[in-house]
């Protein structure tokens, strides 16, 4: 797939196609049928003024002339309504392929964003592009094809019918509608400006009430409600304001091209009129033309109709490219190498990294593992020890030094392999939407039920899923729903035990569970911590206190380190951490 | 979608000269085909051109004046259906800030957020096309009805009977596609949270290389959506079609039935034309329907969303409530013999709560995990009502208070540390608006927060971003203890706030806290024995049930659960030595 990057948006028009390219067939099926059913329409006015050519006055109706002309009209209109349908058919088939396969590679684009994107990008506005912006896409796609195939097809048949019959009324009604399409044009121009003030609103008010419905229940705690309410009305005001304006100009368009219409079939009614007084033109074919004036024009409003839907469209799909488009995690070298086994030994070399370049955070980091250590990484909050983590798991990567797993640089092997490598359990819990079992099993989906149940009685959660409603099958929803803090903190734990990967990084794991659980668990990890390298942030001393070396780390760099003992003995940064949690 | 119409009331000069307008414009429309039979009839039968000339003039002067009243009724209709989703949005904002904790555990705080923007969104665009369209097609199918009725009564039956069939076409489509579209909107939802879990699980999921597994997931269900757009849009996709033959039918009939009628002497061939004119007129306004359908049916199964919102009443409300003054020598809070369950139906998450709080006093609450400890916080802000028993702050029964004056007294400190997009400052100002710097700076103090804050370039006027992404989970709970400590609340509660901070941190907060807020009542719910050992007293939970009530000597002494929790983070030494 092509990387480039979409601005304009006449650029953005490529990467749709490129979407829509492969449905190409029903393209053309489409546009075949399209062409079947607009000459269908067309040669039917004909066929009434035919008819009403037969009918001139009292006593002068020829019906044995007008019995085949409305039998043949009667089979025309069914070939248009057959092919219409059909049509339908094949555009629905093109667009809702079409936005299913935007809507899967921006979301496959997302599991290769680096973090750094998705951390700092507002969540709820990645939502709005996958989720809103691409109806959207699909709302203009829908009319685009259904609309701007049959109205050119249309414009170039209606054109080709009414030369047949009169040329010179023909070139009156081609000279006046380009009029609507200028005027529609101007319409759109102005509008597309509008919309995107007005997406831009909605952003600003899907933020605001992704924050504020999303923790409701901070909001009530503070009885915030006024202030929230009082936000939320400034927004709501302005989103109101934007989007008259957008609402209203967008909805110009139809007036205005009816004007315009109406103007062409006044001309063809009067111009006609002299004809026919002149001679050479009937009132049959007078009635025909007024049909085509109307259908001839109808045809260039849809199209502005259309377009302004493109507008919104092409507004929304530069949003959702631009996530397709946003380069993904720089990707495994061709030769790197998939981890399949390691020793347990990692190296650290003066490993430097910081999130915002100005503001240096990991400085110098230097470590040396050996196979089967337990690691603890002790230090006032905000000293780095999370970005430590996110450093091993190769979540960011460093910008200077370099990291060693089992002797192989883990800038040279696969991501996947290298985090495969490790069980990592966090502070904050995540839980997927779905069954206890689907969750314990997420990181080994084939487990059987017996190993499920074991690695779930090894985190001591066994006991509270088996007083669920439906034990192992319970759903839990959203965000963990009704478990508590300390509950999803032992799935997380489970999932962990299940997959049992060689190495550890266990960040404030046990940070919910009561310490009596704890406890049992730890019992459990040190079982599991046997010859397995181990990384610990915690807080509990209970942790720390057995690990094999404690890292002590303050503003990005390691100034102690060493075991508890020697630690202590040495009356430092540690002793003084220690110490400090009696000193109440 | 009726039920929301009330919307409107605001704007009801706007949403009567909307549609009104539209059907002005809608009169001069249907005058059209009348000039042009007369320009056929009179002026071509009788080759009188100036006779034409005219008849043309009055057609361009019905297309201005429609210009003009159609593009009053856009804006008119524009304000209201904006007016409508505005104040629709604002009212459903407060509603749901009316809701208590156990509505938002129930419908879910995702769902409330996509009510709260798509769902208005498409109702406000269903209002703004049915005042634009939706009036004017009827209008015009019974205008065009009336017309062909001036020109002949018998032709007119034809209009009658094709007039009700398509609209029962039309019928029939919707009620068969609007189901099918609120199955799809599920799957949206659901779409929405598959991205939305993806998005906060992302180091879980690359952690255990599950990406592929997640793609798959999702291109399940895009499947399935693709699957019923297919089905939803294969019945929507008959409606232009139905609707043309039907027309078409009629219009052959008018030329066979028109022709007998000409051929007899009454009509003439001007009116025949006339009367096919206003058939198709009627096509081409319920084409427009057909249009809007969907447009509408998707406002519709969002307004039934919406509306379910709304039919969810709080189960807590502070009517009635008036200002209370403290009672005299009341203390701060007193549980009385207090059960409670989240739903009638389960288990009590507390059974048989009773204990009392001075002034002044700091309570520890310690408990395993699910021993009801947030629980018991939750109800003392009445986030919760329990069912049986008394809880009284400052002498009264909470229920007697207005939801702020409790809330005001509770300085809350969540255990998931929530702040907002804005600066430092404003998310200090949660509890009291007007708090000046010195007491917000005072309280970033006391939550050892202050030097962090200064270290910042801005200070307070430094911007947390959205979730508070840019600032570590220890500086983001020191904020939100700060937060809750400022303008001074009469309670104090962190409930496990201080599991982010390192030891040091955490013991020099409580003893800040011990320090400098010697009337504030605490309550420290934690899992740590060293948070809570130097409490007033300590509430030992177990299984929702109160396991011991004491100090931390006594509980060590006389209670069970309490030793074994000591003793499973302290070494016997450290619990005595430290005494």
């Amino acid at each position: 797939m092509s990387k480039k990057k979409s601005t304009g948006k006449d650029s953005i028009f490529k990467p749709l196609m490129r979407y829509a390219g492969p449905h190409v067939w029903l393209l053309v099926m489409a546009l075949v049928l399209s062409v079947i059913s607009v000459a269908a329409t067309l040669y039917a006015p004909i066929l009434m003024g035919d008819g009403i050519d037969l009918i001139i006055e009292e006593g002068n109706v020829d019906f044995e002339g007008l019995v085949p002309i409305l039998i043949k009209l009667a089979i025309v209109v069914a070939i248009t309504g057959v092919s219409q349908w059909l049509m339908s058919l094949c555009t629905n088939k093109v667009t809702y392929n079409t936005v299913r396969d935007i809507r899967n590679d921006a979301f496959k684009n997302l599991q290769k964003l680096p973090l750094k994107y998705i951390d700092s990008h507002p969540h709820g506005d990645i939502m709005s592009r996958l989720v809103t912006d691409v109806e959207q896409i699909s709302d203009g796609l829908l009319m685009g094809f259904a609309q701007l195939f049959t109205g050119i097809v249309t414009i170039f048949g209606t054109l080709f019918f009414m030369l047949s019959i009169n040329v010179r009324i023909t070139l009156i009604v081609v000279v006046i509608t380009p009029v609507s399409l200028f005027v529609a044009r101007f319409i759109a121009k102005n509008t597309f400006r509008l919309f995107q003030k007005q997406s831009e609103a909605r952003g600003d008010m899907t933020s605001l009430v992704e924050e504020m419905v999303g923790n409701q229940k901070v909001v009530k705690a503070f009885a915030y409600e006024n202030e929230s309410e009082a936000k939320f009305d400034v927004l709501n005001k302005n989103l109101q304001q934007v989007g008259v304006k957008a609402t209203f100009f967008s909805s110009l368009t139809n007036p205005c091209t009816r004007f315009i219409n109406g103007l062409v079939y006044t001309s063809v009614g009067i111009i006609g009129a002299f004809a026919a007084i002149g001679g050479g033109f009937s009132v049959g074919q007078l009635s025909c033309f007024l049909t085509y004036a109307n259908q001839y024009t109808k045809p260039f409003n849809e199209i502005s109709g259309v377009i302004t839907e493109l507008q919104s469209a092409f507004a929304s799909a530069k949003r959702v490219f631009e996530i397709i488009d946003e380069p993904a995690e720089i990707p495994d070298s061709p030769d790197a190498v998939t981890l399949e086994k390691v020793d347990g030994t990692l190296k650290a070399e003066n490993v430097c990294f910081s999130y915002n370049p100005d503001v240096p955070l990991i400085e110098n980091f230097n470590i040396s593992v050996k196979s089967g250590q337990r690691i603890a990484i002790v230090g006032p909050t905000g000293c780095g020890k999370t970005t430590v983590i996110n450093l091993l798991m190769r979540f960011y990567d460093v910008t200077k030094g370099e990291i060693i797993v089992s002797s192989v640089p883990i800038k040279q092997c696969t991501r996947d392999s290298l985090r495969s490598m490790y069980g990592m359990v966090l502070q904050e819990t995540w839980l997927k939407t779905g069954t206890i079992r689907d969750n314990i099993a997420y990181g080994k989906p084939d487990a059987s039920i017996d190993e499920i149940t074991s690695a779930a009685k090894a985190a001591h959660c066994h006991g509270f899923i088996k007083r669920l409603p439906n034990g192992y099958d319970t759903v839990i929803s959203e965000d963990g729903g009704t478990l508590s803090q300390g509950q999803k903190q032992l799935l997380c734990i489970a999932r962990v035990m299940l997959a049992l990967p060689p190495m550890l990084i266990l960040d404030e794991a046990t940070s919910s569970i009561d310490t009596r659980t704890e406890i049992l668990i730890q019992q459990t990890f040190h079982e599991m911590m046997k010859g397995r390298t181990s990384f610990i942030i915690a807080h509990r001393l209970s942790t720390i206190k057995e690990a094999d070396c404690i890292l002590v780390m303050n503003a990005g760099h390691i100034i102690e380190q060493g075991t508890h003992k020697e630690l202590m003995d040495k009356n430092g940064f540690y002793a003084d951490l220690y110490n400090s949690q009696f000193s109440v | 979608m009726l039920k929301l119409f009330k919307y409107l009331k605001n704007y009801k000069l706007q949403s009567i000269v909307g549609p009104l307008f539209k059907l002005i414009e809608a009169c001069f429309e249907l005058a059209v085909p009348l000039v042009m039979a007369n320009i056929i009839d009179v002026g071509i039968s009788d080759a009188d051109r100036g006779y034409i000339i005219n008849m043309g003039i009055i057609l361009v002067l019905l297309g201005v004046l429609g210009l003009a009243c159609s593009l009053t009724a856009q804006y008119f209709a524009a304000k209201a259906a904006l007016g409508f989703g505005t104040e629709l949005r604002r009212d459903l904002y407060r509603h749901i800030n009316t809701l208590s904790h156990s509505e938002i555990d129930k419908i879910g705080s995702a769902t409330l957020v996509t009510r709260m923007t798509v769902d208005i969104n498409q109702a406000q665009t269903g209002v703004n096309m049915l005042l634009r369209l939706f009036l004017r097609s009827p209008f015009i199918v019974i205008g065009s009805i009336i017309m062909a009725f001036t020109i002949s009564v018998k032709l007119t039956l034809i209009f009658l009977i094709a007039s009700p069939v398509l609209g029962l076409v039309i019928y029939l489509v919707m009620t068969k596609t609007v189901p099918m579209f609120k199955t799809i909107q599920k799957k949206l939802d659901r779409t929405t949270l598959m991205v939305n879990e993806n998005l906060s699980g992302v180091r879980v999921i690359r952690a255990f290389s599950r990406q592929k597994n997640e793609e798959q997931e999702f291109h399940d269900n895009a499947d399935q959506l693709f699957d019923l757009q297919i089905k939803a849009g294969r019945i929507s996709a008959l409606m232009n079609p139905c609707t043309y033959v039907i027309v078409y039918v009629a219009i052959i009939a008018i030329i066979w039935f028109g022709g007998i009628d000409v051929n007899i002497g009454g009509i003439t061939q001007g009116e025949l034309i006339a009367l096919t004119s206003y058939m198709n007129q009627i096509l081409l306004a319920l084409l427009a329907v057909a249009l809007l359908i969907t447009s509408i049916t998707k406002a519709q199964a969002s307004s039934v969303r919406i509306n379910e919102v709304f039919a969810c009443k709080p189960s807590i409300t502070d009517e009635n409530a008036k200002p209370l003054t403290p009672k005299d020598n009341a203390l701060a809070v007193e549980f009385k013999d207090v059960t409670f369950a989240y739903n009638e139906s389960d288990e009590p998450a507390l059974s048989h709560v009773t204990f009392t709080a001075a002034k002044g006093e700091t309570i520890g609450v310690i408990g395993g995990t699910g021993a009801g400890k947030s629980t018991l916080i939750n109800l003392i802000p009445r986030f919760y009502q329990y069912q049986s028993g008394k809880l009284t702050v400052d002498g009264h029964e909470v229920s007697e208070y207005s939801f702020e004056q409790l809330r005001h007294k509770v300085g809350m400190v969540p255990q998931k540390a929530v702040l907002f997009k804005g600066t430092i400052r404003e998310n200090m100002q949660w509890r009291d608006k007007n708090a000046s710097d010195e007491e917000i700076c005072r309280a970033l103090e006391i939550a050892q927060a202050l030097d962090f804050v200064n270290e910042k370039p801005q200070k307070l006027d430094y911007m947390i971003l959205q979730d508070g992404k840019n600032l570590s989970g220890g500086q983001r709970q020191r904020l939100t203890i700060a937060r809750a400590l400022v303008g001074n609340p009469e309670i104090l509660v962190l409930d496990d706030s201080a599991s982010a901070l390192d030891l040091a941190t955490d013991a020099r907060l409580r003893k800040t806290i011990a320090e400098k807020t010697k009337d504030m009542t605490v309550f420290i719910v934690s899992q740590r024995i060293s948070s809570i050992r130097n409490a007033d007293k300590i509430i030992v939970l177990d299984d929702g049930e109160v396991a011991g009530i004491g100090t931390h000597s006594q509980l060590f002494k006389n209670c069970k659960v309490y030793k074994e929790i000591c003793l499973s983070q302290l070494s016997a030494e450290e619990v005595a030595e430290n005494e």
